[in-house]
């Protein structure tokens, strides 16, 4: 996210102190137009499901992002070129304009068999590897973006038992790489990543390297049926109308924009309004810890309280509070939920500051006494 | 003799290899095999069945539907439940949404780069210069429906996405049903997105593919091979499931028979897994790799239908019900594809009629401990089988056999190339520097390697392999 300091330091460099909104609105956008910013857009092990989803965008669309927007000179899933013709674009690219083109790798990279799981063309007559093109490519780009949850974080085909070997794109890259996760992305993600790379630069990111514009807050805090939450009205399974936690929503855990965003690119609908779960796809932990897709997060047992979404749904909003509340933290203190899962709840980020004005913050503190005395 | 590699074939879901041995300007010999390898369905072992539906979405991101409607029929014929009225209307056009993308966008985005001039910026140029044979006018025209294209594609997926929370990978596709409720709001959206789409498909997309067929009429003399097809059949009438709009069928030589599930066989002759010699059956096989497999060349295996190499797709579904039977070609399987869409288009229209509003559209159902169950559908690009068993409430086996292992199947112990090989043989390619003979072929076919290397079989071990020469 750009500053507003920054905003209008950008906007002063560009025009003077009057009419300075139009004038300077359009000379980022002729800047942008006229310095495109070269990018490959690799696609390694993967389902091209991000590549589909930048055809899904609305606002602006493929043909104006391919004019306007960026130089997208290698595109697998939509280049006519093909064989040696289109790899060689690649080796092109990293001749002429070293430093300053864009990596954007969609999918896991296999590091099995030294990469040979997947190969993306020949070289010189002998397979050219997925590893060996992120690497080389990786080194020279301006900026690397990994766009999905395999290529940010593994995904689905690094999951267990991970027979290729797969690996996420900042594991096999010693730099920064921008992780735009999802699965797939969304569309405004992507193309709004890249956006602030043309025109701003660097956006925010977090401690995952995602631009905090997009994943900055929990589904759970932005989620339209949070109200049913803390009333503790449940829906049962997928297809009915209220808060999907009991049927599996990672929504509590799961850092992204969904609920307020929509999707496609016309911002219609999203998993919860759809009545099923969110599964937490844009996660670190997708999908081996964000399973069962439709069992909600770990239940608690302690001395004397156990809580959960079942008994809670039963009572008071004031109880549910306390009780789902008083679940997930209790689960932190007990460490089950995995380490990066935590960071949902740790006190500097939002997602804590609603426990500790409310009842469940002192049933957590009841919670901690009584683990302390027991040791 | 010249031999060819076009390593990558881009332009497909997934890039995949084509190797073809040229000697007095026709192919005599050719191989198709594919360049990676993820293990999906070991992947898939003791996780929650119900899981599956949305796991097998993402091994394909443009036909994702497909997969979760093959997961939820296996689900449901395990478990032995039936989705409510609504659900199945809604589960059809969800998946009918994703096939009109899929179509449109293979049919301009994908597959016509091939025979129209881009514009001269990336990443239409580099790209081959010869045999583009429309005017300069005819040219442009249809340059300016691709660019309409990539917009009703698009708005295809906002159909998913209203019915299907988002697209790719639609939440609302379950064993059970479905889930958005169809409210009025609801239909009258999808309608007219849905009307606009088929406007297109009607004043643009119909038109288009005449001009083509037209302009590159050789090209039903290309791509020839005998009418051995087969489907699963696509979109079940109703909730029973005892009728599909298109129906299930086995095309041998032209003539179209009712399909039975246990001809199915697969042949690993070819293909780099331990080989017993006799063909396996899909329920039982033990799978090995085996990279070091003498003269073995493919990750995917050889599908046979009693030793028949049969191909998929909209060609062999309009085949199946009587709609097209003009032949097997390059421009028989482009024309199907479009007529299909047209078709599909307007079914949907009907389907949405036939929504109850306020009827439930999903039916909660209880995991069965041991239980087994297939799940059988047509999909974008051919028949589409999940083989499902559950043991202690957890998934102990699953099965994939995809369209594009049948269509881009390598060859089998009798020497009967797969389809697409054999489609291949006796093409003629006039400059071997500029093969677009070959790639038009190819696409024809739809292929999606992204579906078709992951077969493999839980259970057995994976040892150290590579996966393409």
């Amino acid at each position: 996210m750009i500053s507003r300091n920054k905003f209008s330091r950008v906007f002063q460099k560009h025009g003077s102190h009057s009419g300075v909104t139009a004038r300077l609105g359009t000379s980022l956008l002729s800047k942008g137009k006229r310095n495109r910013l070269p990018v490959i857009w690799l696609g390694t092990n993967t389902c091209a499901g991000d590549s589909i989803s930048l055809l899904n965008s609305l606002d602006p669309g493929y043909r104006a992002i391919i004019s306007d927007l960026i130089d997208l000179r290698y595109y697998h899933f939509g280049m006519p070129a093909e064989g040696d013709k289109s790899t060689g674009v690649l080796e092109d690219t990293l001749a002429e304009r070293p430093g300053e083109y864009v990596l954007i790798v969609e999918g896991t990279i296999p590091t099995r068999s030294n990469g040979l799981y997947c190969v993306i063309g020949n070289r010189r007559g002998k397979p050219f590897t997925a590893l060996d093109a992120v690497q080389e490519l990786g080194a020279a780009a301006r900026y690397v973006v990994a766009v999905g949850t395999c290529a940010s974080f593994g995904g689905p085909y690094a999951a267990h038992p991970n027979p290729s070997d797969g690996k996420a794109v900042h594991k096999v890259l010693d730099r920064q790489v921008i992780n735009v996760p999802g699965c797939p992305a969304h569309p405004d993600w992507i193309v709004g990543t890249l956006a602030h790379l043309v025109w701003y630069g660097e956006p925010e990111l977090d401690e995952y390297n995602r631009p905090t514009l997009f994943y900055g807050e929990t589904i759970h805090n932005l989620c339209q049926r949070r109200h049913y939450f803390d009333s503790g009205i449940f829906s049962a399974h997928p297809g009915e109308p209220w808060c999907m936690y009991k049927a599996g929503c990672k929504g509590p855990v799961t850092f992204a924009d969904c609920p307020y965003r929509q999707w496609n690119g016309e911002h219609l609908n999203w998993p919860v309004k759809a009545n099923t779960p969110c599964i937490g796809c844009v996660s670190p932990e997708f999908p081996d810890h964000t399973e069962p897709f439709f069992e909600h997060l770990p239940d608690i047992h302690l001395p004397q309280v156990t809580v959960n979404a079942n008994r809670v749904g039963a009572v008071t909003g004031v109880l549910t509070a306390i009780g789902i509340g008083g679940h997930l933290v209790a689960s932190i203190i007990k460490g089950r939920l995995p380490k990066t899962l935590k960071k949902g709840f740790s006190p500097a980020k939002p997602g804590i500051e609603i426990l500790q004005t409310t009842p469940a913050q002192i049933l957590v503190d009841s919670i901690k006494k009584m683990l302390k005395k027991k040791r | 003799m010249k031999k060819i590699i076009i390593n990558p074939v881009t332009r497909s879901n997934s890039p995949f290899v084509v190797e073809v041995t040229v000697s007095e300007g026709k192919v005599v010999d050719t191989k198709c095999s594919c360049q990676f390898f993820r293990g999906f369905e070991l992947i898939l072992q003791n996780r929650d069945p119900r899981d599956a539906c949305y796991l097998t979405e993402r091994v394909c991101g443009i036909c994702s539907s497909a997969h979760g409607m093959a997961a939820a029929f296996a689900l449901e014929n395990a478990a032995g439940v039936r989705p409510p009225y609504n659900g199945n209307i809604l589960r059809n056009l969800i998946l009918g949404a994703d096939l009109l993308q899929n179509h449109i966008r293979h049919f301009y985005f994908l597959s016509l780069s091939d025979y129209v001039k881009g514009p001269d910026l990336p990443p239409f140029v580099p790209s081959y210069k010869k045999d583009f044979r429309l005017s300069k006018k005819a040219n442009e025209a249809m340059l300016q429906n691709y660019y309409e294209a990539l917009e009703i594609g698009r708005l295809a997926h906002e159909l998913m996405a209203l019915l299907g929370a988002k697209a790719p990978f639609p939440h609302s596709i379950l064993a059970g049903g479905s889930t958005v409720a169809p409210t009025v709001d609801v239909i009258i959206d999808f309608y007219y997105k849905l009307k606009k789409i088929n406007d297109f498909i009607q004043n643009k997309m119909i038109p288009d593919v005449h001009t083509l067929a037209e302009t590159y009429a050789d090209y039903f003399e290309i791509g020839n091979r005998n009418a051995n097809m087969l489907d699963f059949g696509l979109f079940p009438k109703d909730e029973h499931d005892r009728e599909r709009y298109f129906p299930a069928g086995l095309a041998l030589e032209g003539r179209v028979q009712e399909v039975d599930l246990k001809p199915i066989k697969e042949d690993l002759s070819y293909s780099w897994y331990a080989d017993k010699g006799v063909p396996q059956d899909p329920y039982t096989e033990e799978t090995v790799p085996d990279r070091e497999k003498d003269g073995a060349y493919s990750w995917v295996k050889a599908p046979r239908y009693n030793g028949k190499a049969v191909e998929g797709g909209p060609l062999a579904r309009s085949w199946i019900r009587g709609d097209y039977r003009r032949g097997v070609s390059v421009m028989d399987r482009i024309m199907a594809r479009v007529l299909e869409t047209e078709l599909v288009g307007r079914l949907m229209e009907g389907w949405l009629e036939e929504l109850r509003p306020g009827e439930p559209v999903f039916k909660p159902f209880a995991i069965p401990q041991e239980a087994e169950g297939a799940g059988l559908t047509g999909a974008m690009r051919g028949p589409l089988g999940h083989w499902l068993r559950i043991e202690k409430g957890k998934i102990a086996h699953y099965q994939i056999i995809t369209p594009t292992a049948w269509n881009m199947s390598p060859q089998d112990a009798t020497g009967q190339p797969g389809p697409m090989e054999e489609a291949l043989l006796g093409t003629p390619v006039a400059d071997a520097n500029e093969p677009v003979e070959i790639s038009r072929l190819v696409r024809s076919f739809d292929p999606c390697s992204a579906c078709a290397t992951h077969i493999i079989i839980p259970g057995a071990p994976v040892r150290e392999f590579i996966i393409c020469v």
